[in-house]
């Protein structure tokens, strides 16, 4: 089990991880434009990918290592609802977003945005609108990053490494991969994960397919594993005495697995990382073809948290080096009871190059929000391309190094607190951003009530959630929801709050003659595609790129 | 300007993106163990079997949008 070091495992980990760090640092030659010196170059990546390189990109960057450590831990400890929710969550998503990703797309091509908050200024002619929606979209990124780095964790322990010994020992292997990951990421920008994620992905479809494929037989087939987590789910907790967990739902419950499954699919592609993927394509379309491709990436995710169950039916026992039952640990031990070293140390490659796609590109679209929303909009207006690019590739090391303090420091319940906090507040930002795409009838002052309120709302409602085992704050996602009455994500009830508040106060605020922002935008940029001309502006600081 | 769009075809396509939400967001028509698929319950096959019939769904809406909205030659400011 979990004494020593796994050597096999280790090795073929380490060589992987040397071949991908090799082709972080190639990558900034890769499809290179005239220089990096500035952010469409850095931070998208020249806004060039075509429709294959976009389905690797996203796939790698929503399908997070901490994904693919949590979701089979939450089916493993808790259930359907906790964890298979992500299975229609990941379904539903594409056609939703393959309704309005696409004007974001070309609203963002026309005027030169680089973030979401970047175009809310432009449609509302509103900074501080705009500054609220970015520092939302930094506030749910950080913990995001930090919780990628759980992910390494979690395979270096199963591994054996970390937690023996000295701090240096224990976390060492862990700041080695952060700061071969910064440097890449600051010298290649979103070329370096854009590369890195054919490799992840091969070694996620490779490791999920062949263990897809091997285990159930050797546990005794899908219907015993079906029969091992219908009998743990269903069994009596005495300390709470409640099922331990959700088999399939019940009546009860289908508000909760339905709010949670449509919460997430409109949350997801407010994240700056997504936009940032998004932003990075070519053409129009692209963002629409790869909604029609990218539920490959789904089918995978179900697979994997069935991997949760078939670790009852292995009789798995996750247990930390600190010798504490930890279901995050579920999967990496799996596969190392189950597999020979060497195919062990693939699957662990896996989940740790996991981690280093959504963690780059997160990392850049902080820093990205960051230069453009704050660093340009408040501290300094005049900044030239290059020096936005400059500032944005030290933010994002900055960005990383708080993840990793983040990470060694605190404990890792507070980056999951903070994850669950990031989904609800994240969502808080779609109004503006979404409705904005259709409509300039909300005003600028209603939309930021509106989003007050749903952050305040979700942020107190989230804390409220008490686990009735340790009393902790932070235990779920899900409450009572008003008017409905059934228990649902706090998300969408927070999301609810703001769009009803948002309409209210434009209608308040019209009566009373409130100025409106200035929109930039017309009616056509929602429709521009790739090789139509872009908005010349601020001359100054364009000048130097566009031409 | 607004491009040039066929309407009845874009009510389609919002049908075609619309039919999986609902039908993945109305639990009460899967949420069983019966039928069973090679052991699976209903409620997890029948899922797997929405992530291709999705699929299936956006790219029909898809390719009906390319024809509702065809790309305009020149841009129009």
């Amino acid at each position: 089990m979990n004494t020593g070091v796994n050597v096999p495992a280790l090795m073929v980990l380490v060589v992987l991880f040397l071949l991908v760090t090799v082709l972080g640092f190639w990558a900034s030659n890769w499809r290179r434009g005239t220089h990096l010196a500035s952010l469409d170059e850095w931070g998208l990546g020249g806004r060039t990918f075509g429709t294959w390189i976009t389905w690797f990109l996203l796939g790698g960057d929503l399908y997070t290592a901490y994904t693919f450590v949590a979701v089979p831990a939450a089916m493993f400890a808790l259930g359907s609802v906790a964890g298979f929710f992500a299975v229609p969550y990941t379904i539903i998503l594409y056609p939703i977003i393959f309704v309005y990703m696409a004007r974001l797309w070309s609203v963002s091509y026309r005027h030169g945005y680089v973030t979401a908050a970047d175009f809310v200024r432009g449609r509302y002619g509103s900074r501080g609108l705009s500054l609220a929606i970015a520092v939302t979209g930094i506030l749910a990124t950080m913990p995001y990053i930090a919780l990628q780095l759980v992910g390494i964790q979690a395979v270096l322990e199963v591994v054996g490494l970390g937690g023996a010994g000295s701090i240096i020992a224990k976390d060492l292997p862990l700041f080695i991969a952060f700061a071969l990951l910064a440097a890449y990421t600051y010298s290649a920008g979103l070329r370096a994960p854009a590369v890195i994620a054919f490799v992840k992905d091969a070694l996620i479809y490779l490791v999920i397919i062949v263990a897809i494929l091997y285990l159930p037989s050797k546990v005794g087939g899908w219907a015993h594993v079906f029969e091992a987590a219908r009998a743990k789910m269903t069994t009596v907790n005495p300390a709470t005495g409640r099922p331990a967990g959700v088999f399939i739902p019940s009546a009860q419950a289908y508000w909760a697995y339905a709010t949670l499954a449509l919460g997430s699919a409109l949350a997801l592609f407010m994240y700056p990382h997504s936009i940032t993927a998004t932003l990075s394509s070519r053409s129009r379309n692209t963002i629409r073809r790869n909604a029609t491709i990218l539920p490959a990436y789904s089918f995978v995710l179900g697979l994997l948290a069935l991997l949760g169950w078939v670790a009852i039916a292995a009789g798995t026992k996750p247990i930390g080096l600190d010798g504490l039952p930890n279901a995050q640990l579920v999967i990496p031990q799996l596969f190392e009871d189950s597999f020979p070293g060497w195919f062990a140390g693939v699957a662990f490659a896996a989940v740790a190059i996991g981690a280093l796609v959504p963690a780059a590109i997160m990392s850049i679209a902080a820093a990205n929000t960051f230069t453009r929303n704050i660093y340009r909009e408040w501290v300094k207006p005049n900044a030239t391309h290059a020096e936005e690019a400059n500032v944005s590739k030290i933010v994002s090391l900055l960005v990383k190094g708080f993840a990793l303090v983040f990470v060694l420091t605190l404990d890792k319940q507070n980056a999951i607190n903070f994850q669950l906090l990031g989904g609800i507040w994240i969502l808080q930002t779609f109004p503006a951003i979404v409705f904005g795409l259709y409509t300039k009838w909300f005003h600028r002052w209603g939309l930021l009530a509106g989003w007050a309120g749903g952050m305040i709302y979700g942020t107190i409602t989230a804390y409220n959630v008490i686990n009735p085992a340790t009393g902790g704050h932070f235990a779920g996602s899900l409450s009572l929801m008003p008017v409905v009455g059934q228990m649902g994500y706090i998300a969408l009830t927070a999301f609810a709050i703001n769009a009803i508040t948002a309409a209210v106060a434009t209608a308040i605020l019209d009566m009373a003659g409130a100025p409106r922002g200035e929109d930039e935008t017309s009616k056509d940029d929602y429709f521009a595609d790739e090789g139509d001309p872009r908005v010349e502006k601020r001359v100054s600081t364009m000048a130097t790129m566009r031409n | 300007m607004m491009p040039d769009s066929n309407k009845p075809l874009l009510i389609i396509a919002a049908i075609l993106l619309a039919v999986p939400v609902v039908a993945l967001l109305w639990l009460g028509s899967y949420a069983r163990v019966e039928p069973t698929l090679g052991g699976f319950p209903f409620f997890i096959w029948y899922q797997f079997l929405w992530v291709f019939l999705c699929a299936g769904c956006t790219w029909a809406a898809y390719r009906v949008i390319l024809i509702a909205r065809p790309r305009r030659k020149e841009f129009r400011r």
